[in-house]
Formats: structure tokens, C-alpha cells, sequence
């Protein structure tokens, strides 16, 4: 079996199936059944054998590159470095994959060579001078775990759904939309619009995992854009609604012009966007290799070590290169490259390309979109927060990870590291439970792109499939909770537990995956390996790196107040006693459809992170794609002017700094449950006196830290300010201006007219008066009389004869 | 005036002339104010009609008179009957016209029951 033919094969069949359902839903979807019942048939069918495809891509990926433990040692040398090309496939633009590893069962080794992967083109829309876009596929152990994780997911949501969404199957009376009449909004229900919605979403998002270029990803990225517009607007007759899905797009309209910039950055400097290499036949019917953006910036020749690419130099230094002989300009790029040419090149690239993952995976400071977002309905919250948006930002972190130079890592971990403390602190003091878990996706989302910062590849790859899982499961909790109380406010609920075993106990899974709980040393949830390998990694990076220890100690706190939020949530809904009676009388535990996939989702979360016996597991098979060139630590120039180490990966699972690491997570996360218990279960602590002992601090979390205050103030403020003086100016200025013009033609046309009627009429009607007159006159000449009309006749003819005797005598004498 | 009463002189002294054309010609003319003076006088359509006739056939006087060979010079090339033929041809014009005219009569006859010219005022303006 030939991977480089199957593989584009069925993840592209996988990746259009959610297209298909999404044209027939678009076409037919009023027409399926009743209120369109039918048309979560045809999404979940579509998203479903999706998933069976990508189950079949990911069989045949582990039957030709079997997952084995990657044991690191210190054997590793120089000498494997640039011996072997990188392992992309070739295809030509035809679409005729011709995939050739670089060598047989590079999961074994995966360290010594580059990564197995396969790319080529389906569809080349242009060609010509440097400009080259088309539609192709870049696919590793990455993008086919990506889209079982994806298409396994958004099933689960589909089948949820199918659930959740069943009053739109008839009218639907919005209690929230008060009519100007005082009535409740009354409207035909939206279902078959919901699943149309949400096929179009897994299309984008699987458009953005298999894509082979940066021009695709950003296509699919605004497509996933547009999707999350649908879908957080979907109850759109809400003004929060509305508002919320604009903001949602706005923001990610920021990150995205940032990724532009990143974009012109590659193309303009680079002229490509591919991913890999792609091998064409060129002009003269030779085979042509076309280096993609990683054998640029990590070239075989420097054993695939960071180099700023000979395009960003000579771009940089265009001035150098205006003044250089065309044949020595080869032979002085790397003086110039030592000399610093480029660097800034390829940190603006990697860095616009991050603003872009900044707003996608609502990263600080443009994380404010994703808490309005809960404003959509939750199956749709569980997909954008887990599999889908969300995670794009990520991945596409991943997926250039070898073009970052470090210095862009660093702004990463950073990001990440605000992001998460910011969101982490909000989430300790929010009273709606889907606001609870919406910032805590974005604190994990910080702990991603940490981990990514810091050089943990894996790790942060690791944590996004595992929390992929575990918060889908805990938004769809919350979303049967939410069903059956009605409410959104945990302060109403509280002993859900024994009304609702079901949601309760696979929550209760979810909160204790997110926080990392396990066993040390023994065994955990998934969330447990995760987390630890990113402490691990945030560890051995702090040591390298003194100066920027800080991020660990983040990522550790951040951790102890991940454990206080969830339990503090799981506590306050379903323990203890019932807070609110009308809420506990009415509660139910959630229909079949609904449980069913809580259930799936909860065995996942627990065992997504075990590695089995002989090593199969995610993180190995992660592994596999690892970027070549990032095997080893790395210690290069930062264009901040420091020297930063990025270590490798392989380094943190060793000691010290695995035991550190979960030793660190399993106190940090035991500490925050025990004072959630303390303060919601035993009472020992009272929430209320807490608060108002750090009341300054509390108001400050409770108000989410001020920021959409901030952007409100410098952002929302002035632009309102400026629209209104242009208000002004049309008013005060323009629309006077245009008046006096309307008015001036006015007076000239009443001057006008008045001539008109004046002269022009009068002259008109006098001729016509006068002819009437002397056509009355005339008419009396008409007698009728024929005697009269002879006596005029001789009358005539004597005049005529007088009047020829007398003037005209000589003319007839003659 | 004065050529009126020049003109006059000559056609009294007619009467002591051996009859030539000049008396045809008085006689024509004579026709024709009768018969003019009998069209504007005349009530009746039919004696309107007797005028029409009388001022036609004074003409013809007039084209036979002016027909004479004494008028017509030695080398003429005529055969000296474009007077008469003309005169014919008028007569020809007056049968025809007075057969429409006759129609036209009756018919008015037939819607007023009367053949007075003053009557028949329809078209006045």
C-alpha cells in the first residue's frame, strides 16, 4: 500500500465530506423532513464517515511507521547532521504524489532524519514567475492524528447535538428577545441552518490541518473565521448574540493582519509559501526542485539548524545587493547574514504569522473574544473550545514551529504565559459555568503555546489533543447541566450530583483531567502527562535560561489555580445541597443522546496520555513529525540582543526535571482541590470573607481584569469619538454645504421657471392668441352664401383688373 | 379713370363700323357680366346654373372671335381652328358640369325640400 497515494486519498475525502453535507444541507435543508429534521442525519453521517476515513488514514499510518518509545541518548553526534535530505515527499504539481521517505521506518529514528511526511498538490491554481498557489496536502503523524482528534470530536458534538438542538425543530419563543410590543420574539426554529453551520466549520478546520501551504491555511483560517461568526451569532435576535459573534470576528481580524504581514514577509522575501519541497518538471523538461519554508529556513547544508534563508538576506540587504556584481552577490550572502541581515525578516514573519494564532487561539491580548463566544449555543462553545477554532491556533503553531526563530519563541512563551495566569485568575472568580471553562480554554490555550515557546514540541502538541478531549467533554457537561437547569448561573445550582449521576461523574473525569490528576510516577489522566511534560519542559528551559525562570513559576501557579476554578465549579453544582429550589425541582439528568457521547468523551480523557506497553501512544506518534532540527538543544541569537537556549525536548523527560515537574503538578493541583474543598464542600473557609478580605483584588478578577474596560476606553471610545466628529463634519460641514447647493439651484430654477413662463410661454401663447383671433375673423369671410362668394369673385376680378390698369398700364401697352 | 372713360369712345363708335370682331367681342362680353350678374342675383340654384352657362358661352364668343382669319397673320401655320376646338371643349366641360351640378341640386332638393341658394349656408363658418 502505498501511502503517498492512500493518504491524500482518504483525508481528502474525509477533509470535503463536511463540504458535501454542507451544500446539501444548504440546498434541500428545509426540505429534510419535517422542520428539517433530517438534516442531522446528513451532517452527522457526513462528519461520522469522516471520521471512519481518517480511523483508516490513521490504520495505514501506523501499519507503515509503527509507534515505537524514542529513546534519546547522548549518542547523538554530528554525524547524522545533513546526511540525509528531509524526508518530505516530492509530488508534482499534478497531483501525482511520489512520497519518498528518506529512509524506511523513520519512526524509529525519526531523530536522525527528518520527519516522515507527505505533500503534493491537487489542484495548482496558478504558476508562473515566483507566484505559486494551490491546493495541496502536508500530511505527518500530526495532521492525521489532527483530524481523527477533529472528526472524532465534532461526532461526538454532532450526536449531542442532534440532542441539544430539538426546540429548534419547531417554533421556537425566545425568552431572551423582547419585541418593542412587549411580546417575546416568536420564530420559525433554525435547525437544519445549525448543522449547516457546523459542517462547513469541520470543513474549514480540517481545510486548515491538511493544508500543504500558508496560502491554504489562511483561506480555511478565514473560513473558520466566518464559520465561528454563524455560530456564536447563531440566536442572532439576541443583541449579546450579535455583538458577541461581531466581536468574536473583529478581534480575529486584528490577529489576522498581523498574519498578512507574516505572509508578504515569506512571499515577498521568500516567493513561497509551500510547506515542503515540491519537485516539477521545469520549462526544459528537467526535474526542478522548488525548496518549501522549512528546507529554507533549516536547510540539509546546516544539518537542519535555524539559518536565515538566503531570500531574507538579500531582501534585508537590497541595498548591498544593488551595489554587488550579480555573480558575487552568492558569494557574499553569508557575510551579510552574519552581519545580521534578515533576522528582523524572519522575527517579523514568525511573529505575524503568531499574531494570527494569537487571535484564532485567543491568546493575551486578544483573548476577550472567546468568553462572549459562550453566547452561542454550547454544542457549538464544545467545538470552537476543543477540536476546532481554537485549536487552529495552535496547530499552526506546530506546523511552522521550524521557521520560529527563537526569539519568536520567546515572545510565544511569553504570550503564553500571560495569557494563562490572566484567564486563570478571571476563571477563579466567574459565577457562569460556561465562563468558568470558556477562560479556562484559554488558560490552557496559554499553556500551549508556552510549552511551544519554550521549545516543548510535543508537549504543547501533547496538551492540545488531550484537552481536545477533555474540554469538549466538559462544555458538553455543562451543556446538559445548562438543559436541564435552565440556567447558566452556578450560584443557582448545587447538588445536581444526584439528579444527574451521569453528567456528574463524567465531569467530574473532565475536572480531574484538567488538572492533571494521577498518581505520580504510576498512572494519570491524560491531562497528568500532558501538563507534566510541559512543567518538565518549562523547568529544563528556566534552567538554561535563568533569566526567564519566571516561566515556569506561571506555568506551576498557573496550575494550582486551574485545580481551585474546576473543583470550585464541580463543587458549586453538583455537591452539597441545592441552592436554588425551583432550579433542583425541575433538573433532570439529560436524554440518551446527550449522555452517549459524554460517556465516550470521558474514557478518552482518561486514557488519551497512556503510553502502552512497547511505546504506542500520542506523544510518541508525535514524535514522529517532530521538525527537523529541533532534536537538539539549540542555543542561537535572539534579535533582542540575549543569547537564548532552547533545550531539547528529550532533555525534560530525564531527571531531574521529570520528577520536579510532577511532583510540582501533583502538589500545585492537590493544594488548589483541597482548598476548593475547603471553601465550597466543608465550609471551613468562607468564600464571602475571602473576598472581602482582598476585595480590591476580587472586584479587579471579578471585572475580568478590566480589560474589555481598556479596549472599550482605547479602542471602542475613540472610535466612537471619531465617528463622531466625521458625524460632525457631515453634519456641520457637508450637509450644510450640500443644502446651500440645493437651495442656490432652487433660486435659479425659480428664476428660470419665471422666465420661462414669462417670455418663453408668452411669446408661445401671443403667436398662438393671435392666430385664433385672426382665424375668427377670417371665419366670418365664410358665409356660406354662394351668391356673396360670386360677388366677391367679380369683385376680385374688377380689383384685379383696376389695379393692373393702373400700375401695371405700361406692361400691358407694350 | 381716365383709361374707363377713353375705352368708352371706341365702343360707341362700333355702331357706324362694318361688323368685325370688336362686335363679337362686345357681345361676348355682354354674355358674360349677364351671366355673372345672373349668378349673384339669382335665389334659385337652377337659374344660378343658367348663369354659369351664359358667362361659359360668352367666352366662347370671345375664343371664336379671336379664331377669326382676319386676325391671323399670312404665315400662320395653323389650321385656324384652335378657337372653335377650345370652344368645344368648353361646351364639352359645360355638359359635364352642369350634370353634376343638377345632381347636386336634386340632392339638396331631396334634404331641403328647397332649390334656394341662400339656403344652403351648411358650411358657414
Amino acid at each position: 500500500m502505498d501511502l503517498s497515494v492512500t493518504l491524500p486519498q482518504l483525508l481528502g475525502l474525509a477533509w470535503l465530506l463536511p463540504l458535501v453535507s454542507f451544500l446539501v444541507i444548504l440546498f434541500f435543508g428545509p426540505r429534510m423532513g419535517h422542520h428539517g429534521r433530517n438534516a442531522a442525519w446528513v451532517a452527522t453521517g457526513a462528519i461520522g464517515t469522516s471520521l471512519v476515513l481518517s480511523l483508516a488514514a490513521f490504520v495505514s499510518w501506523l501499519g507503515a511507521h509503527p509507534v515505537t518509545a524514542v529513546h534519546h541518548g547522548g549518542d547523538h553526534g554530528a554525524a547524522h547532521a545533513g546526511d540525509h535530505a528531509e524526508a518530505s515527499g516530492h509530488a508534482e504539481a499534478s497531483g501525482h504524489a511520489a512520497a519518498v521517505e528518506g529512509s524506511h521506518g523513520a519512526g524509529h529514528d525519526a531523530a536522525h532524519h527528518g520527519p516522515v511526511a507527505y505533500s503534493g498538490d491537487w489542484y495548482t491554481l496558478y504558476d508562473g514567475g515566483r507566484l505559486r498557489l494551490s491546493i495541496g496536502w502536508y500530511i505527518d503523524s500530526l495532521t492525521v492524528l489532527m483530524f481523527v482528534v477533529v472528526t472524532f470530536i465534532a461526532t461526538c458534538i454532532h450526536v449531542y447535538a442532534s440532542g441539544y438542538m430539538h426546540d429548534e425543530l419547531h417554533e421556537v419563543t425566545d425568552h431572551e428577545v423582547t419585541l418593542a410590543d412587549g411580546h417575546h420574539l416568536h420564530r420559525p426554529g433554525r435547525f437544519p441552518r445549525f448543522f449547516q453551520a457546523l459542517s462547513l466549520f469541520c470543513f474549514s478546520m480540517l481545510g486548515i490541518v491538511i493544508a500543504g501551504n500558508l496560502a491554504m491555511v489562511f483561506i480555511f483560517w478565514e473560513l473558520v473565521g466566518i464559520c465561528s461568526w454563524f455560530l456564536i451569532g447563531f440566536y442572532y435576535e439576541r443583541k449579546s448574540a450579535s455583538t458577541a459573534a461581531n466581536k468574536a470576528f473583529i478581534v480575529n481580524r486584528v490577529g489576522d493582519f498581523g498574519m498578512l504581514i507574516g505572509l508578504m514577509a515569506l512571499w515577498g522575501a521568500l516567493g513561497t509559501l509551500h510547506f515542503a519541497d515540491a519537485t516539477a518538471a521545469g520549462p526544459d523538461g528537467r526535474q526542478v526542485t522548488r525548496p518549501g519554508l522549512f528546507s529554507l529556513v533549516r536547510p540539509a547544508a546546516t544539518g537542519h539548524a535555524l539559518r536565515v534563508p538566503d531570500g531574507m538576506v538579500e531582501f534585508a540587504a537590497a541595498d548591498k545587493v544593488a551595489g554587488t556584481p550579480a555573480g558575487e552577490v552568492a558569494s557574499r550572502v553569508d557575510t551579510w547574514r552574519a552581519e545580521g541581515f534578515g533576522r528582523w525578516l524572519l522575527f517579523i514573519a514568525g511573529v505575524g504569522i503568531f499574531c494570527g494564532c494569537v487571535g484564532k487561539s485567543a491568546q493575551f491580548p486578544l483573548f476577550v473574544w472567546l468568553p462572549d463566544a459562550m453566547e452561542g449555543p454550547t454544542p457549538v462553545s464544545a467545538l470552537v473550545h476543543s477540536a476546532t477554532m481554537v485549536a487552529a491556533g495552535v496547530y499552526l503553531v506546530g506546523r511552522f514551529f521550524p521557521v520560529l526563530s527563537p526569539d519568536v519563541l520567546l515572545v510565544i512563551a511569553y504570550t503564553g504565559a500571560i495569557t494563562l495566569f490572566i484567564a486563570a485568575t478571571i476563571a477563579l472568580v466567574a459565577n457562569d459555568i460556561k465562563r468558568v471553562l470558556a477562560y479556562s480554554t484559554v488558560s490552557q490555550l496559554g499553556y500551549m503555546m508556552l510549552a511551544l515557546g519554550v521549545g516543548g514540541w510535543v508537549a504543547g502538541l501533547f496538551h492540545l489533543v488531550t484537552h481536545a478531549f477533555f474540554k469538549s467533554l466538559l462544555f458538553l457537561c455543562s451543556g446538559s447541566v445548562i438543559h436541564a437547569c435552565h440556567t447558566n448561573d452556578m450560584r443557582k445550582m448545587g447538588g445536581l450530583a444526584r439528579v444527574m449521576p451521569y453528567t456528574a461523574g463524567t465531569m467530574l473525569v473532565g475536572c480531574l483531567a484538567i488538572i492533571g490528576a494521577g498518581i505520580p510516577f504510576v498512572i494519570g489522566l491524560s491531562g497528568y502527562y500532558s501538563k507534566d511534560s510541559i512543567l518538565a519542559q518549562a523547568l529544563s528551559f528556566a534552567q538554561a535560561n535563568p533569566r526567564h525562570a519566571i516561566l515556569f513559576y506561571a506555568v506551576a501557579g498557573g496550575a494550582a489555580l486551574t485545580a481551585f476554578y474546576m473543583f470550585r465549579l464541580w463543587f458549586m453544582t453538583f455537591a452539597g445541597e441545592p441552592r436554588d429550589h425551583h432550579v433542583a425541582e425541575h433538573a433532570h439528568e439529560s436524554p440518551q443522546v446527550m449522555v452517549m457521547p459524554l460517556v465516550v468523551l470521558a474514557v478518552l480523557a482518561v486514557v488519551a496520555g497512556w503510553t502502552l506497553p512497547g511505546g504506542f501512544g500520542i506523544a510518541n506518534l508525535l514524535e514522529q513529525s517532530r521538525p527537523a532540527g529541533t532534536v537538539e538543544t539549540a542555543t542561537g541569537g535572539c534579535a533582542f540582543g540575549q543569547t537564548l537556549t532552547v533545550p531539547a525536548e528529550y532533555l525534560s523527560h530525564g531527571e531531574p526535571f521529570h520528577s520536579v515537574a510532577t511532583w510540582t503538578a501533583f502538589g500545585t493541583a492537590l493544594g488548589g482541590v483541597l482548598l476548593a474543598a475547603a471553601m465550597y464542600v466543608w465550609r471551613v473557609i468562607s468564600p464571602a470573607a475571602v473576598a472581602a478580605l482582598f476585595r480590591p483584588v476580587s472586584t479587579f478578577l471579578a471585572n475580568r481584569w478590566y480589560v474589555d474596560e481598556l479596549y472599550h476606553a482605547l479602542f471602542v471610545v475613540p472610535a466612537h469619538g471619531l465617528a463622531a466628529v466625521a458625524s460632525g463634519i457631515d453634519q456641520g460641514l457637508i450637509d450644510p454645504l450640500i443644502n446651500f447647493l440645493a437651495w442656490t439651484t432652487r433660486q435659479v430654477a425659480a428664476v428660470d421657471a419665471w422666465i420661462d413662463r414669462t417670455f418663453i410661454d408668452g411669446l408661445v401663447n401671443t403667436t398662438a392668441n393671435a392666430t385664433w383671433a385672426l382665424g375668427l375673423e377670417l371665419k366670418k369671410l365664410q358665409t356660406g352664401s354662394l351668391r356673396q362668394y360670386v360677388t366677391f369673385i367679380v369683385a376680385g376680378v374688377v380689383a384685379l383688373f383696376v389695379i393692373a390698369s393702373i400700375f401695371f398700364r405700361e406692361a400691358f401697352a407694350g | 379713370m381716365m383709361p374707363v372713360v377713353v375705352a368708352a369712345a371706341p365702343v360707341v363708335g362700333l355702331i357706324n363700323q362694318p361688323v368685325g370682331v370688336a362686335h363679337y367681342l362686345v357681345v361676348g362680353a355682354i354674355m358674360f357680366v349677364c351671366g355673372i350678374v345672373c349668378m349673384a342675383m339669382k335665389r334659385n340654384a337652377l337659374g344660378v346654373l343658367m348663369g354659369i352657362e351664359l358667362v361659359l358661352n360668352g367666352a366662347n364668343v370671345n375664343f371664336v372671335a379671336f379664331a377669326s382669319p382676319y386676325l391671323q397673320g399670312e404665315g400662320s401655320r395653323s389650321l385656324g381652328l384652335d378657337g372653335q376646338v377650345i370652344a368645344l371643349f368648353v361646351i364639352l366641360l359645360a355638359a359635364a358640369e352642369a350634370a353634376v351640378a343638377l345632381a347636386i341640386t336634386l340632392n339638396f332638393y331631396n334634404n331641403h325640400a328647397t332649390v334656394d341658394v341662400d339656403r344652403a349656408d351648411d358650411l358657414k363658418g
